[in-house]
């Protein structure tokens, strides 16, 4: 995080991250409220926050899960504070129920939710959901920007905009916008210490039918007098205006800064509608741009949501229009400045320096081994997911979920036979329980277990199935940068909180065989989970051991020394099992030698207890 | 100067983040405007992460496109192969590379066959005008006992060789920017060494 993010310096221009940005900007606006679940790409905005908020006076929270965090800013809102909560595109899923009947009620102060698409799952695996559909859903306006520039001021734009109509406002943001590094211009930030009262106001908070059907209609109303908005603000606006080529584009989001390379590379100006408040659209004026045209390029990441809606306003204002976008644009992954150019040099005949399919094929031949993400050595999880390919059978069924532990999914582990959304683990072992007669293990983490493994390990204590659970608690939310959770006893403010112990809610939603076993004592893992395996009712595991990352750097800070293990060459029968079973980065053949790479072995000293000619042993110094 | 497209390649956890952000800061010091492009989250653990850095008059894309770099660092060998796509003879690419090795699980396990370096660097010449080996990890390592200022090695080297169009001093100013306080000092050195 840079140190000048909390800087006055009213004018200067400092790099900022997409999601830091994003934290200025609520600055800027006198937010007094944060909060989120950590989910990558966005996972930053709420760790700039944690950096923070003590020094800037403001409260955040690492939230259990995304609903929970979305109820939370909701409650401040209401109270009169200006709030912002945040999340990737599924913590959106997560938090949507809350925000549905959000959007009825309205807020009573600024209330802005910062959401993160992935096209191109750079961060995230399961699917590129487009969240543009959410504002259309809930009825709540929905900016766009596409660089950390736009991040900062479009957050303070949407804060005015939430203030004017009382309702929360959407920032959606892709990827390639919270992780671009760019120049922000610093404004004033806006410190308050107003408390936060909540007014009761039956008129205002009564839900029920037939009011709520009233509260529809407001809703709406109050829909189309931002569609107003959207047609007088400057965040809607066109560039090249004056051009007067027979061809248009319409553009939102991060494609905008391809589009205009590509004009740059092909010497072209032509007029492009940028727009930034992308629900409800300006329609006025995407009417008045289209006109002119004998053709348009929309181009937009994901959905066909603008060009659908653009296809409906020619109808009227230009129905000979020819509209490209589907046809000329990938439907699936991210757009680059490639697709772009090449959309834009088959409209207009113009080349580009390079030809790309050329260069791509030649690429296309090089032979390049593949490198897949991988658990780091001394990561528990490698120790856990080994110990498990030994105890239980090759029938057992592996119920995967959102972690770093997902990377089970690759050889020689494969023990996430399917990973679906967080918690869905112990719901989908629950059905399969249900209708097979099949050993199955649900792994989830630590922080997925508090955020959504609680339902589903009390449903299947209920309804009655008995798989196993094993909670890969790694005492920390690894994947997202090392965030802490209920389990850890700190909070998002850096203070200590009551450390909820995962055995105990265990034994409270009513599991009788709970056990913790140290993931890197092998032979009890490998043992309990044997003998698990075979109860008639549910068992959990808590396999609890911190993340390695962590503790080696809380080791170096307290000047532990971190053992480092070696492979006698002299002993080594040459089997392999430390390399091609257990995946270790750490360990390397060469010359039909195995060996022990110092530099990168954490001492975790797993490989020695699994080595059947007892070869690996710590190094004496 | 238009514009100036560097991209940076590795593994997961060998500090690409940091060296793009000394570019960055370093170009923002010298007046351009910069963008770059990151990636975070899963592919991290052990994965290819490209790092993009673009600074000229007026930066739009935070990406570099195909064929369009000016110059590619490699802090791991086989990555240079992944990086040729943003390489070509057109753009005069220049290849810089650490000849530092992470084979991956693919290579240890499935037996497929890590390329030589002579074989990687024929290839990669393919894809630039200019290709540089040098053993900057294992330089730092020998200086300091462990490989983490290899990125502040490969930014001294790069500037020495006059790779990166931006001042000693901006790049200096980057790293006092970046990295913790406490490790500046050894930071200008590794930085120092490279440039002798």
């Amino acid at each position: 995080m840079p140190k000048e993010i909390l800087s006055n310096d009213v004018g200067k221009r400092i790099i900022l991250l997409g999601n830091e940005a994003i934290v200025r900007g609520a600055l800027e606006s006198g937010v007094q409220f944060a909060s989120t679940y950590p989910g990558t790409p966005a996972s930053e905005i709420g760790d700039t926050f944690a950096g923070i908020a003590k020094e800037g006076g403001i409260y955040f929270e690492y939230s259990t899960n995304e609903k929970v965090a979305s109820e939370a800013a909701a409650g401040a809102a209401l109270s009169g504070i200006k709030s912002i909560v945040s999340f990737k595109q599924y913590g959106l899923n997560v938090a949507s129920d809350s925000v549905m009947p959000l959007a009825y009620i309205g807020t009573n102060a600024g209330m802005v939710i910062a959401v993160a698409d992935d096209p191109s799952c750079w961060s995230s695996g399961q699917s590129e959901q487009d969240s543009r559909y959410y504002a259309r859903l809930a009825h709540l306006p929905m900016l766009e920007p596409s660089d950390p520039q736009e991040c900062k001021d479009f957050v303070k734009i949407a804060f005015e905009l939430s203030e004017k109509f009382m309702l929360p406002v959407f920032v959606r943001l892709t990827t390639r916008v919270s992780h671009t590094r760019g120049i922000v211009k610093l404004g004033k930030i806006i410190k308050s210490e107003k408390k936060g009262k909540f007014v009761k106001d039956f008129e205002k908070y009564f839900n029920l039918p037939p009011r709520i059907i009233e509260r529809h209609e407001e809703l709406l109303d109050k829909i189309e007098r931002v569609g107003e908005f959207s047609e007088k603000t400057g965040i809607n606006y066109v560039v090249n205006k004056n051009s007067k080529t027979k061809f248009g584009i319409v553009v939102s989001g991060v494609s905008f800064n391809y589009v205009m390379e590509a004009f740059d590379e092909l010497k072209l100006k032509i007029p492009v509608l940028k727009l930034g408040l992308t629900y409800p659209l300006p329609e006025k004026m995407i009417k008045n741009f289209i006109k002119r045209f004998k053709s348009v390029l929309v181009v937009e990441e994901l959905e066909p949501i603008l060009e659908e809606k653009i296809h409906a306003l020619a109808k009227e204002a230009n129905p000979k229009l020819k509209i490209f976008g589907r046809e000329l644009l990938p439907k699936a992954g991210e757009y680059t400045i490639e697709t772009i150019l090449t959309a834009i040099s088959k409209i207009t005949g113009k080349k580009p320096n390079i030809n790309f399919k050329a260069h791509l094929e030649k690429y296309k031949k090089l032979k390049i081994p593949e490198r897949q993400p991988l658990f780091c050595p001394g990561c528990p999880h490698r120790a856990t997911f080994y110990a498990t390919k030994v105890a239980a059978g090759k029938d057992t069924i592996f119920g995967g979920d959102i972690g770093c532990y997902l990377l089970g999914i690759y050889p020689p582990f494969e023990t996430q036979d399917f990973v679906f959304d967080m918690g869905a683990s112990e719901g989908l072992v629950h059905g399969i329980k249900k209708v097979s007669n099949q050993k199955v293990i649900a792994f989830i983490g630590d922080s997925t277990f508090f955020h959504a493994g609680i339902p589903g390990l009390i449903n299947i204590v209920y309804n009655k199935s008995n798989p196993l659970v094993i909670v890969m608690d790694n005492r920390t939310t690894a994947m997202t940068g090392h965030q802490p959770h209920p389990g850890t006893g700190v909070t998002g403010m850096g203070e200590k909180a009551k450390e909820i112990a995962i055995e105990d809610v265990a034994k409270a939603c009513g599991v009788e065989d709970v056990k913790v076993v140290d993931p890197f004592n092998l032979n009890e893992m490998v043992e309990t989970i044997r003998e698990f395996l075979q109860k008639d009712k549910v068992s959990v595991i808590v396999a609890k051991r911190e993340c390695h990352l962590l503790a080696t750097r809380r080791k170096r800070k307290e000047g532990v020394k971190i053992p480092v293990f070696e492979i006698d060459q002299e002993k080594c029968k040459k089997c392999g099992i430390c390399l091609y079973r257990f995946a270790c980065p750490a360990i390397v053949e060469e010359n039909g030698k195995f060996k022990i790479d110092k530099s990168i072995c954490w001492g975790c000293g797993v490989c020695a207890q699994m080595c059947p000619a007892k070869a690996i042993h710590g190094v004496k110094e | 100067m238009k514009e100036y497209n560097l991209v940076i390649v590795g593994v997961g956890g060998q500090g690409i983040l940091t060296l793009s952000s000394i570019v960055a800061e370093a170009a923002l010091a010298e007046g351009y405007d910069v963008k770059t492009s990151e990636i975070h989250g899963l592919s991290q653990r052990y994965g290819h992460v490209p790092c993009h850095v673009r600074f000229g008059s007026r930066m739009y894309s935070p990406l570099v496109r195909e064929g369009e770099a000016n110059l590619i660092v490699c802090l791991e060998v086989l990555e240079a192969l992944r990086a040729c796509y943003y390489g070509s003879k057109e753009n005069k690419t220049t290849f810089l590379i650490d000849t530092f090795k992470v084979p991956p699980l693919s290579v240890s396990i499935t037996k497929q066959k890590y390329p030589s370096i002579k074989k990687i660097v024929s290839e990669v010449k393919k894809f630039s005008t200019k290709v540089l080996t040098v053993n900057a990890s294992e330089m730092v390592e020998k200086e300091t006992g462990s490989t983490v200022m290899t990125n502040t090695y490969i930014v001294g080297y790069a500037s020495a060789k006059k790779l990166i169009p931006l001042k000693k001093k901006s790049l200096l100013e980057g790293i006092k920017k970046v990295v913790p306080e406490e490790y500046f000092d050894i930071n200008k050195r590794i930085f120092e060494l490279a440039s002798a």
